[in-house]
């Protein structure tokens, strides 16, 4: 691992086991785990390059024990990991030697379905996909829609403020929210918003939303739904080059159409998801556009004739409308299963997730086949075109030595062309300790400090999931202070403004 | 105290007036264009911000979807230019002015972000804070920092710029902002159903926001408030209008109008609102002043939808009369300037598990009744903790909020 975290503190090492036992007396024996087998279970999440064994892994399943646990570890300076099913991209779940993994996995019941009111509250440890088949038989669903929904769990879609392929028309997790309970460090539980739109005060569903395990523990979830659809169309459309693709997704949101989804794969995915999965999809293409479009019958039948007529003025050499609800699954076959097949193809891969302005699509993907020769590593495209987020899986082998380092660099640069070109280094799967060091390039120091000062004001100990997010830990104390003295300021006369 | 104007040119100015008021702990009030003042706790500072100076689109790429334009900016300035490319602002942007005793017309994106106003398409669009995607800030400690981007999906750090929407200018000065824009509709319909009582009238918004046609907004106007709308087809109708909009492209229009009139229909006689008549209603419904008459104490309550009906039932008793929008989970009602009825206000919010604000009111009454709802102690401690990381002498807008007060 080529990956600083914060050092260890050895007091806490030291007492491991008095620390054991005061927590044994708050969460029942089955719900602590602390043997190294039972442990290496949840030594990573799905960033599985980096692995780090916790001091013991607690699961509670009540608000009042997620208190006591987060009080008796604040008495003890022990940190905390907060761990939904661990299908994070960016290690935000990764444990720290020094600290206890609080898993919400028991956290799992559906607590409400309010029809009325078109919301849901749940626990955090329910599953994205749960929700929306909570609510399926009533004509409902839950709009964000990461392609890990089988597996992950709402607090994790909240933490990490997760998208997917639906969230160009129906907006990200954050877009969908009503309401947050969330327990702080010091055991506060804290309730944000409720079934109403707009919670009162400071925007704390905004900031919690996307703080990636670091400002608290979230243990309830209130989510809107949305009534299905009519209707679902798709086209499948294949371009000789990325550039007629680049600028067909670029004239069909000028032409105020918003697609559900506008999805693209380039060269080499549509090779691979074809092998693995036999969708039928062309193979003399450079790149393919899914574009699905959702409504009332007869806007998805108008909408669909605008977008073929722009592919094709876009030299789009392949245009297929789905003409059933069977072809429509089948258009979309391949994209879903990018990630086996390119896992099919490659011992390992890695999973970029940066975010670019949707007009530097194909100069993008040309600099990017240039970074990839550079690096001696295949990549793969598969991304979220009609929000301009990619993700570029590298293959690499991490039994081959120095395979990693590469993947690494090369992620690095694929993301810092990301920001060079006007975009983000997360679109959806966060910064964790991937992006971490590479903060800088997004933002100044006093951009930083300033995140930080809100990290102090929900955790003042910073004991929340350290390492994670920020390149340097500052101590809340320090940055506090206000380094400005009024006698050196350059201005005492005011009125030159 | 007459406070004296600082109106800088550019946002490295803001950041250096910022620090030198800070270093004195002298206390600033934020005006961008000032529609909003009466809006909130009065400020007592000796400076004011004048913001006027950081004005103009500085960006607009139509395919990209994004604007980004100095705090400033004139929305009236910003929807002008978005016309041009077929596109808005799609949360619809309420111009509270004339509500507030001020001209039409004047509101500034920076104030409509900083105070999180949306108009009735928010049921399905979202907030404005949802439409924000990046921001540069002048904090209270005098420096410059930038939160977000302009790009949609943006998981980078904590999401500042929704922190900032909806801090009413205690946490910074908004110098610049990137908006999420969208395609304006091609077409827009109404459909309006006649007499329901508020009740009612909740259980065919909510049956038009669950059916999969796509309403972008759904309002409900009881009698009184519907005889001051100068649309005939409400204004003279002498009875309470409830009322869907369905917009988008003509034949989806068309198409999903039909079925919502189906619909409807089950809840009571339907008419249809066109065009010019449409726009109309909709702007009364969204700026308030027309629908709300000239009552001495005007309130806003953030409900769960399906409650409207009950909480406007529930103000009746107290003489407090208003309407319903986003469904029934916005009410707006005038009430008597009294504390007692500001209790029972605050009381019907509570019952239902939302807020309720203080909008206009007498300054007697603002003197004794907090504008914004009272928060339990642990939220308003973090509240006060976020604000002193951003503002550590007090020096933003100090009592525009709870914060400090
Ligand atoms: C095959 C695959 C496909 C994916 N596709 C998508 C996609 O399309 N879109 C997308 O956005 N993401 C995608 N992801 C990423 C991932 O699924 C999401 O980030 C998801 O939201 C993580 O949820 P989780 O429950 O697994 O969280 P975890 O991985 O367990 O944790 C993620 C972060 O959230 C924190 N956290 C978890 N639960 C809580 C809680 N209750 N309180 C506080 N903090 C908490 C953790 O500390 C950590 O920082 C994909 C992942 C995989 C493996």
């Amino acid at each position: 691992m080529t990956l600083a975290m914060p050092k260890p503190d050895d007091r806490v090492l030291e007492n491991r086991d008095s620390f054991l036992g005061a927590l044994a007396a708050i969460v029942p024996a089955d719900n602590l785990i602390a043997d190294p087998v039972g442990l290496k279970t949840y030594e990573c999440d799905a960033l599985s390059a980096y692995r780090a064994l916790p001091l013991a892994v607690v699961l509670p399943e009540t608000v009042g024990e997620v208190s006591e646990v987060l009080k008796l570890c604040l008495e003890h300076g022990v940190k905390v990991v907060p761990r939904g099913s661990g299908t994070g991209l960016s290690g935000g779940a990764l444990p720290l030697v020094d600290g206890i993994l609080l898993g919400l996995g028991k956290f799992n019941r559906i607590l409400e379905i309010d029809y009325p009111n078109r919301c849901v509250t749940v626990q955090p440890g329910v599953t994205n996909l749960a929700v929306s088949q909570a609510v399926s038989a009533a004509g409902f669903y839950y709009a964000p829609d990461p392609s890990s929904q089988i597996a992950c769990s709402i607090g994790g879609n909240v933490a990490e403020n997760s998208g997917g392929v639906h969230c160009l028309k129906y907006g990200v997790t954050t877009n969908n929210l009503l309401g947050l309970e969330v327990v702080l460090m010091n055991g506060d539980a804290v309730r944000v918003g409720g079934k109403h739109m707009d919670p009162d005060g400071y925007d704390l569903l905004g900031v919690l939303t996307g703080s990636e395990g670091l400002l608290g523990v979230i243990t309830e979830v209130t989510v809107r739904i949305l009534p299905k659809p009519d209707s679902v169309g798709a086209l499948l459309l294949g371009f000789a080059d990325l550039a007629s693709a680049g600028d067909c997704v670029a004239r069909i949101i000028a032409d105020g159409v918003i697609p559900a989804g506008l999805e693209m794969m380039d060269r080499s995915a549509v090779r691979a998801t074809e092998d693995y999965s036999k969708a039928g999809y062309p193979l003399d293409v450079e790149a393919l556009l899914i574009c699905e479009l959702d409504g009332p019958e007869a806007e998805v039948a108008e909408l669909s004739e605008r977008v073929e007529a722009i592919a094709r003025a876009c030299r789009a050499t392949t245009v297929r409308r789905a003409r059933s609800e069977d072809e429509r699954q089948r258009f979309w076959l391949g994209r879903k299963s990018a990630f086996p097949a390119v896992g099919k193809i490659s011992p390992d891969y890695y999973c970029i997730d940066g975010t670019i302005p949707r007009g530097r699509l194909s100069e993008v993907l040309t600099r990017l086949d240039a970074l990839s020769e550079k690096h001696g590593l295949g990549v793969v495209n598969v991304f979220h075109a009609g929000d301009g987020n990619l993700h570029p899986l590298i293959m690499y082998d991490a039994a081959r030595d120095g395979d990693l380092e590469k993947a690494e660099a090369l992620a690095a640069d694929i993301l810092t062309l990301c920001v060079e070109v006007g975009g983000v280094l997360s679109g959806e799967h966060g910064i964790g300790v991937e992006k971490r060091d590479l903060m800088g390039t997004m933002f100044t120091a006093a951009d930083l400090k300033q995140q930080q000062r809100v990290k102090c004001a929900f955790d003042p100990d910073g004991l929340l999931n350290p390492g994670k997010v920020f390149p340097v830990l500052h101590r809340c104390a320090e940055l506090g202070h206000m380094h400005v003295h009024k006698g050196d300021l350059p201005f005492p006369d005011l009125p030159r403004f | 105290m007459t406070a004296q104007t600082v109106r800088p040119g550019d946002a490295a100015a803001v950041r250096e007036f910022l620090a030198w008021a800070a270093a004195g702990k002298a206390p600033v009030e934020i005006v961008g264009a000032g529609t909003k003042r009466a809006f909130g706790h009065a400020v007592e500072a000796g400076y004011r911000l004048d913001l006027s100076g950081l004005s103009g689109v500085v960006d607009h790429e139509p395919a990209e979807l994004v604007l980004t334009a100095r705090a400033a900016t004139p929305i009236a300035e910003i929807e002008a230019l978005l016309r041009q490319s077929g596109q808005r602002l799609a949360f619809e942007p309420p111009d509270l002015g004339p509500l507030l005793g001020e001209a039409a017309g004047r509101a500034t994106l920076g104030g409509i972000l900083a105070c999180n106003l949306s108009g009735p398409r928010r049921v399905r669009a979202g907030a404005a804070r949802d439409h924000a995607l990046g921001v540069e800030v002048a904090t209270g400690r005098g420096e410059l920092i930038k939160s977000g981007g302009r790009v949609v999906k943006n998981v980078s750090g904590y999401d500042l710029t929704k922190l900032m929407c909806g801090s009413w200018g205690t946490l910074g000065v908004l110098t610049r902002v990137s908006v999420k824009v969208l395609p304006a509709a091609e077409k827009t319909r109404t459909v309006l159903v006649a007499g329901l009582s508020p009740g009612e009238a909740c259980d065919a918004m909510g049956a038009a926001l669950a059916s999969p046609h796509e309403a972008t907004a759904a309002a409900h106007v009881p009698e009184a408030a519907a005889a001051r709308s100068s649309v005939a087809y409400v204004g003279g109708a002498g009875a309470s209008a409830t009322a869907v909009r369905v917009e988008g492209p003509p034949v989806s229009v068309a198409a999903r109008t039909e079925a919502l009139r189906g619909l409807l229909s089950a809840h009571g006689a339907v008419e249809e609102l066109h065009g010019h008549n449409s726009g109309r209603f909709w702007r009364e419904i969204r700026d308030v002043a027309g629908p709300i008459g000239d009552a001495d104490a005007v309130w806003r309550l953030h409900i769960p939808p399906a409650s409207g009906g009950a909480v406007l039932d529930g103000l009746a008793e107290h003489g407090v009369e208003g309407y319903l929008d986003w469904g029934g989970g916005l009410v707006w009602c005038g009430a008597p300037a009294t504390r007692a009825v500001s209790a029972a206000v605050r009381a019907q919010a509570d019952a239902h598990g939302g807020h309720a604000t203080l909008v206009r009111a007498p300054g007697a009454l603002k003197e004794a009744v907090p504008v914004f709802h009272p928060q339990p102690a642990g939220r308003a401690a973090l509240g006060r903790r976020i604000g002193d990381g951003f503002d550590p002498a007090g020096i933003l807008n100090p009592g525009r909020m709870a914060r400090g007060a």
